[in-house]
């Protein structure tokens, strides 16, 4: 943020408080030069990608240096023009040159496809005919959004208190253990996979085969070592396979929990916990009476980060069941209902609605931010 | 080949006169490893004589990368399509050239049988178009069974319905189960269990009755759907028929389904699925010797001995000179004959020969499609996807998994079909 703040001020100060206007129409027409440069770059690459007449490695390179070149062209050109203006203007122009292209960029990429988003979902699957509120109808009506839903509420409530119980606990011991980093480490290193390779992992940990075949699935080998029944986990184990699931999610997520908690523990003040302790507070009272409501801004931030991951999960559930055998969540029947089906309207319908699932708890969330001034 | 490209069309003669030289066709699909290989192997002569780069890209998430570059406008040029009804969305919003207006009419007639067209024509923006040309097909009406395992166990291959369900009872007298049914497939779940189903409707109903179904004026949840699908959980559901019972359907992948029916004594003795499962056999294994297989026996006599097919149709996105000259190409056999030699394909063409084929599991396949009283396309795959590559696998998938009751699912796979 300083470094912008700083910039234009050094240049002002250079630059006249009076209107200077062939310095003006040189700096705009340096303007409309750089503009001409990036249409016609965009039109080149534009038809050289369809032709195919470039290699497609130097077109690559082509497009960074346009991209990049032009970016800066477009700041630097931008700047010259308003340090033309008079003192005034300029002052209130220089932000604008600065966060303007952000936000357009922003508008275009994020608030537009919102808005296309939520006029799609008014219109049938070949976003044609206009049909109403149908497809939300439907999105609150049908048996596999319904499942849908409970298997989202289920992710939000059990994966999200089980990374933030899982990450407080291993933070608090951990912080009093001989081996903290290594053990730090350990649940930590789940958080390098991707959700897909979880997937894969945990395939075999859940695998099954029939009983009387060699079980390599790691849960059922334990199970039938113990003299039990084979399980199918993921699929015959109805409702509990959502939770086999949100344990994958929990076993990833941790780590993330811990780290946080474990940089607001070690902030409390150690005269607090000694003064606490010389006052013959339990360990058990310390935890709960200084230490939670102490980190207790970093819990809900945590708790909010965790809910708006569990509310969007995807990856783990079209892994490891396709959203099959009632494990059903809101954005892999999304996924479905979009590109499996080609359904444009109803695919709409359950992105807005998730949309606004996860609006309160951003809200929430940057608000909380916001006042621990972390931006 | 060459000497017949000027009736195929101009633009193939052109191209091996060298004239298209230097040119690229980019392609996408559903191949992808070892098919991928065998495809580009198959096109390699073709790139030789005429100087057109064909890129070809497989993709497993096919059917929805397939969408996302259509509707952005960024097509490839051909198209691999192993579900028709996908490929007919795209010709009812035009976005398909038609194939009769780049190869001549007749030399298609002259080299697919007529069914191979009716199923390529597909209802466009303004009236029928031909939509694309058939290059791969495959057989799926095939019961696998090991044979030196079932031999030594007295056991007969059934020529009726009735015969094989009186063997699987033997078998599971015998103490063992007779079938392996998987149909885990990652986000395409249920698949296997739907050609089931298509198999039996062929079976127990009329043609016409299986074509109602696949246009959607049959529904299912009408009593010849639902008889089908009764008739399959007698085999399904009976935890002493199937290898591992319910559980082991629903879970095991369908590629991984057959492998019991090779161990030692054998899990199962029968596998019903398409000839492409050979690939998932166990290294080594000999057919004829090992494996072999035999066709899934009729239930109604008179319905005859229909045999569910499935296949892969090429179609044109692009309209360049080289582009129909690729297309023409795949039109005639030549374009498949490696790929028929080294295993894994059959050639749907005319102009093809049965002595390419190098083994006899390949040989007997395509003979069985030539003998059969009547060949039916795959309904799930020319269904429009919200059914086909949608509610059906998952309805199927509930069903079996015990998720919903027969009738429950029946009547929301209907409730996905578009515009009901």
């Amino acid at each position: 943020m300083q470094s912008t703040e700083v910039t234009p001020r050094r240049m002002a100060a250079s630059s006249s408080e009076t209107l200077n206007p062939g310095r003006l129409v040189v700096a705009l027409l340096l303007f409309a030069v750089l503009m001409a440069f990036l249409w016609g770059g965009f039109v080149f690459l534009r038809d050289a990608q369809r032709n195919d007449s470039v290699p497609k490695l130097l077109l690559a390179v082509l497009a960074i240096v346009w991209g990049v070149a032009g970016a800066g062209g477009f700041f630097y050109t931008m700047n010259m023009v308003v340090e033309q203006l008079p003192g005034n203007a300029r002052r209130l122009l220089t932000p604008f040159v600065f966060v303007g292209p952000a936000v357009l960029i922003l508008l275009w990429f994020l608030a537009l496809p919102t808005l296309r988003t939520l006029y799609l979902s008014f219109f049938d699957a070949n976003s044609i005919e206009f049909v109403g509120l149908n497809n939300y109808v439907a999105v609150f009506t049908e048996r596999t959004m319904l499942t849908a839903f409970r298997n989202n509420l289920l992710w939000m409530i059990f994966g999200t208190a089980g990374c933030v119980v899982a990450g407080l606990i291993v933070a608090v011991l951990a912080d009093r253990s001989n081996f903290e980093s290594l053990a730090k480490a350990l649940v930590f290193l789940p958080m390098a996979i991707s959700l897909v390779g979880a997937g894969v992992i945990w395939k075999f940990i859940y695998y099954y085969a029939a009983p009387g075949q060699t079980q390599i699935g790691l849960l059922n080998a334990v199970v039938t070592g113990f003299g039990g029944q084979p399980q199918a986990w993921t699929t015959l184990v109805q409702p509990w396979n959502n939770f086999f699931l949100i344990l994958i999610l929990v076993w990833l997520q941790t780590g993330f929990a811990m780290v946080i908690f474990s940089a607001a523990i070690k902030s409390i003040s150690e005269d607090m916990l000694e003064a606490a302790r010389v006052d013959g507070a339990s360990e058990v009272g310390i935890f709960f009476k200084i230490m939670i409501p102490t980190i207790q801004g970093t819990i809900l931030t945590t708790t909010t980060t965790i809910l708006i991951f569990a509310l969007k999960i995807f990856d783990v559930v079209l892994v490891m069941t396709g959203g099959q055998y009632g494990t059903n969540v809101i954005a892999v029947e999304f996924y479905r209902q979009l590109f499996t089906a080609g359904d444009n309207g109803r695919g709409s319908a359950i992105a807005i609605v998730l949309l606004l699932a996860v609006i309160p708890v951003m809200v929430y969330n940057l608000r909380q931010l916001n006042r621990q001034e972390v931006f | 080949m060459q000497a017949n490209a000027a009736s195929i069309s101009q633009e193939l003669a052109d191209a091996f006169d060298g004239k298209l030289k230097g040119t690229t066709v980019t392609m996408t699909g559903p191949f992808v490893e070892a098919d991928e290989v065998k495809f580009n192997a198959s096109v390699e002569e073709f790139e030789t004589l005429t100087g057109i780069d064909i890129q070809y890209v497989g993709s497993k998430e096919f059917e929805a990368s397939i969408k996302i570059q259509v509707d952005g406008g960024n097509p490839p040029d051909i198209v691999d399509f192993p579900q028709p009804g996908l490929l007919a969305t795209f010709v009812a919003q035009d976005k398909v050239v038609d194939v009769s207006e780049v190869i001549n009419a007749d030399w298609l007639t002259e080299n697919y049988n007529q069914s191979w067209i009716d199923i390529a024509t597909m209802e466009g923006g303004s009236g029928p178009i031909t939509a694309g040309v058939w290059n791969r097909v495959n057989g799926k009406s095939l019961v696998w069974y090991p044979k030196a395992a079932f031999d030594e166990a007295g056991y007969t291959v059934p020529e009726t319905w009735d015969e094989m369900l009186a063997l699987t009872e033997q078998i599971a007298a015998d103490g063992d189960t007779a079938w392996c049914i998987g149909i885990e497939s990652g986000a395409a779940t249920g698949w296997a269990a739907t050609d089931w189903m298509e198999d039996i409707m062929l079976r127990t109903t009329s043609l016409e009755n299986y074509d109602k179904w696949v246009a959607g004026d049959l529904l299912f949840s009408s009593p010849e759907v639902k008889a089908a699908a009764e008739k399959m959980s007698e085999i399904w559901l009976n935890e002493e028929y199937v290898f591992g019972g319910r559980a082991s359907i629903v879970t095991t992948s369908f590629g991984d389904s057959p492998t019991p029916m090779f161990d030692d004594p054998p899990g199962c003795y029968l596998h019903r699925q398409g000839n492409f499962i050979t690939s998932f056999f166990p290294e080594g294994a000999v057919a004829g010797e090992d494996y072999d297989f035999f066709y899934l026996p009729p239930i109604d006599p008179a319905f005859g001995k229909p045999v569910l097919v499935a296949g892969d149709i090429y179609a044109m996105f692009n309209d360049r000179p080289e582009t129909r000259a690729v297309l023409s190409y795949f039109s005639s056999a030549a374009s498949v004959e490696s790929w028929v030699r080294s295993g894994g394909a059959i050639s749907p063409h005319n102009d093809s020969s049965l002595e390419w084929y190098s083994n006899d599991v390949d040989r007997k396949v395509a003979d069985i499609i030539l003998q059969a009283d009547s060949v039916r396309f795959d309904a799930s795959d020319l269904m429009p996807g919200a059914v086909g590559a949608g509610s059906f696998w998952k309805g199927m998938t509930d069903y079996v998994a015990g998720t919903v009751e027969l009738d429950q699912a029946l009547t929301e796979i209907d409730a996905a079909w578009p515009g009901r």
